[in-house]
């Protein structure tokens, strides 16, 4: 039978088990939406701007599992699609996002609303392509969604003219998918498991790096297995955390630029780095020539390209987190020469140097993180980026299904509410926490209105502290507390350069609680640390619509400790010295 | 220069699809590596194209740029041609303009002392081809640059590689 193109669009989203789609119409689009008009096997979800969709549609991948999809138009709906691509192809998060596009004969006329989405996302995602032929268009759907979510998986995008949405062909969408340039790596290589099974039974101080990776396989109860059956500590990276449940004994805590005391020191003494599923970025190693010194490394990634790329390894293994982890533990013995000392020495050094906002304001970010944590024994949590997104990485406990989703590869302010509304689409039984910044908030606010009328009871947190934190902080601590553009309360009448908050400071815009009224919803304000906890059971009955607690921090609050960006983690910051300027 | 910088030969089969010369060149462009030359061209398939790409590089960088391309879709097959034995030329056309009859003379009589071919010609001008290894190429170019700098047009097509099959040599 002919069907259009569009048609089998939608028998093809069918096919691949889709059950959400993330949608925002427009010129080019049209046609598709018309065909979307009725369909009963999945839920449609327009939110307000495109950037919150294709977050929304990442946050729904993360806590889910499955491929998040987006259809948006072409030219302006295409182009706000891009950070969101670029944060998922960083954190490897399988999208599959449709755009529309003129039609074929006018592609290169700078036709109205015509871009070159395919040339723009080409260094940003896993793959692109336009439909070029009405009957290549069951086979690109079918590849775009095995790509999107096997081997290392990511973002793919697959640009439909318009005549190829409307153009009657066949109704075949295929069963199978071959693609000569495209074999995703499948197994381990026994070998050089083996190699590095001996090398962790040798060692004296060997240390699991549990990254990303091992979450994206959701092999955390094999990691934590693992873990155990070696009785050997695990540090994490910030995408890695949650693996292990986080008040496990032998998880020590997350490393890096933030990390604790002991995690780090654990990378900077450890004889043996046993890493797996991290790409070793900036953030994670400090100084390259101190990273972890002393110690065999080796390095587990389904990504041929992220081995031995910023950091040699001595033994190198591409496979899957899963599938390594699992044999490593059949073919495996507890390391011989470990003495209970190595272990001890961590958690030790865990327990006297742990994270701690000593602050004397009423209310700090670790109280609202703990309150977050009394509160929720499971929950999903989203987090933005800078300090709402470290304060809620140090202090945050995940255990049993909780996720932590957050843009850890690509930074990106303004995920954290849309991430959280795909994520209470694509898991409703989980209560879906927000922590944002007023900073990053405000670039998706527009956002509320698609968890208000989607009817989604997420909880969203701002922390207050009417700065764009994360850069205040390193004015701070690196440029003479010259705070360049990063109040959010200075206006025209002020002094046009500042150093410091003030009591005379004008108020902040917008007010959030009158914004989430206007939106008819519920708006908290919180000042005190005493309240925390009547506001998440308040919020917790609310089971029809978000609901926005701001939460009013000390402004000048800093993440402690902290490695100074190029020093080695050896080099931990654990205070600011308050030199004024 | 780094010790460890020399030059290295990739044979790649790609997607004869549109897009795939800017997704290759990209990468390299998008992760600062350097290339050298990168030829393009349709093999006995037509769906498939081929590409030979010459470059400056370390091993680290060489390695990761491998990689780089096996992971991307649109790549078929990543052959490292570095230390293999292969054929490789290049074409060259070199245009010489407002000569003299003894200038045509003497250019004739060097084209076939360096076995460049003499492929066109007029009273003043005249147009070589050489069909040689870029190393070879350059020499002939810096050879006719000595004594007509003001008078040339000179244009390189990049290197195509294929494997020897006899050879072992480079």
């Amino acid at each position: 039978m002919k069907i259009k193109g569009t048609q089998l669009f939608v028998k093809a989203l069918v096919e691949e088990g889709v059950d959400t789609l993330f949608a925002y119409p427009g010129g080019m689009a049209i046609d598709l939406f018309d065909a979307l008009y009725g369909e009963k096997d999945f839920r449609v979800v327009l939110p307000r701007h495109e950037q919150g969709l294709v977050h929304a549609a990442d946050g729904y991948a993360r806590a889910t599992g499955k491929t998040g999809v987006c259809l948006v138009t072409s030219g302006p709906g295409a182009t706000n699609l891009v950070t969101g691509i670029a944060t998922a192809n960083y954190d490897s998060v399988p999208l599959v996002c449709f755009t529309g596009q003129v039609p074929t004969n006018l592609i290169g006329n700078d036709a109205f609303q015509e871009v070159d989405i395919v040339g723009i996302c080409r260094s940003i995602c896993k793959y692109a392509v336009t439909v070029r032929r009405r009957e290549d268009l069951g086979r690109i759907i079918k590849e775009a969604f095995y790509v999107a979510r096997t081997g290392k998986p990511g973002p793919v995008v697959v640009d439909l003219p318009k005549d190829i949405q409307q153009a009657l062909g066949s109704d075949e969408y295929p069963k199978e998918v071959f693609m000569r340039g495209y074999k995703p790596s499948t197994g381990v290589h026994m070998g050089q498991l083996k190699k590095a099974a001996s090398m962790l039974e040798s060692a004296k101080r060997p240390l699991f790096l549990v990254g990303g990776g091992v979450n994206i396989s959701h092999a955390g109860e094999e990691m934590t297995a693992l873990a155990e059956k070696m009785r050997i500590p695990v540090v994490s990276t910030v995408m890695g955390k949650g693996a292990l449940p986080s008040d496990h004994p032998l998880y020590i805590g997350n490393m890096g630029m933030h990390g604790n005391v002991a995690s780090n020191t654990a990378v900077s003494e450890c004889d043996v780095l046993f890493s797996i599923g991290t790409r070793f970025n900036d953030r994670i190693t400090g100084k390259l020539g101190e990273f972890a010194k002393d110690a065999k490394i080796v390095h587990i990634d389904i990504d041929a390209a992220s081995i031995s790329r910023n950091i040699v390894v001595d033994v190198p293994i591409v496979a899957d987190a899963k599938e390594a982890i699992v044999k490593l533990t059949e073919i495996v013995n507890p390391p011989k020469h470990i003495s209970g000392e190595w272990l001890r020495h961590l958690q030790e050094l865990r327990a006297e140097k742990p994270i701690r906002i000593r602050s004397s304001a009423p209310l700090t970010p670790e109280d609202i993180i703990e309150g977050i944590n009394r509160n929720f024994p499971e929950l999903i949590i989203s987090t933005d980026v800078g300090q709402n997104q470290m304060w809620t990485t140090q202090f945050i406990q995940l255990k049993g299904r909780s996720k932590l989703l957050t843009s850890g590869g690509l930074g990106t302010m303004g995920y954290g509410l849309p991430a959280a509304i795909g994520a209470k689409l694509g898991r409703p039984e989980m209560p879906v926490v927000c922590v944002s910044g007023d900073g990053g908030f405000q670039m998706n606010e527009q956002e509320l209105a698609t968890a208000v009328c989607e009817e989604l009871p997420v909880i969203i947190c701002i922390l207050n502290n009417s700065y764009l934190g994360n850069v205040r902080q390193w004015q701070e601590m690196f440029y003479g507390g010259r705070y360049s553009c990063t109040c959010l309360r200075k206006r025209k009448s002020c002094a046009q350069w500042c150093s410091s908050p003030a009591a005379t400071c004008p108020p902040y815009v917008p007010d959030f609680v009158k914004l989430a009224e206007s939106y008819g919803m519920e708006g908290i304000r919180v000042t005190r640390r005493e309240e925390i906890d009547t506001v998440f059971e308040r919020a917790q009955k609310i089971t029809n619509k978000p609901t926005l607690i701001e939460f009013i921090i000390e402004r000048e609050e800093e993440i402690m400790p902290m490695v100074p960006g190029g020093n080695a983690l050896s080099e931990m910051i654990t205070e600011v010295k308050k030199e004024r300027k | 220069m780094s010790p460890l910088l020399k030059k290295r030969w990739l044979s790649l089969y790609v997607e004869n699809d549109v897009g795939v010369l800017a997704k290759i060149a990209g990468l390299f462009s998008g992760k600062s590596y350097n290339l050298s030359s990168l030829t393009v061209g349709e093999t006995e398939d037509p769906t498939v194209s081929r590409m030979t790409i010459s470059l400056y590089g370390d091993d680290k960088t060489f390695e990761q740029i491998k990689k780089q391309l096996n992971r991307s879709v649109e790549v078929i097959k990543v052959l490292d041609f570095t230390e293999l034995s292969i054929h490789k030329k290049e074409i060259l056309y070199i245009k010489l303009h407002s000569l003299k009859k003894e200038e045509i003379e003497d250019i004739i009589r060097s084209a076939s002392v360096f076995g460049v071919t003499v492929c066109d010609y007029d009273r003043t001008s005249l147009i070589l081809e050489s069909v040689k290894t870029e190393d070879e190429n350059s020499d002939l170019l810096a050879y006719y640059k000595k004594y007509y700098a003001s008078r040339m047009e000179a244009v390189r097509g990049g290197s195509v590689a294929i494997e020897s099959v006899s050879r072992s040599d480079r």
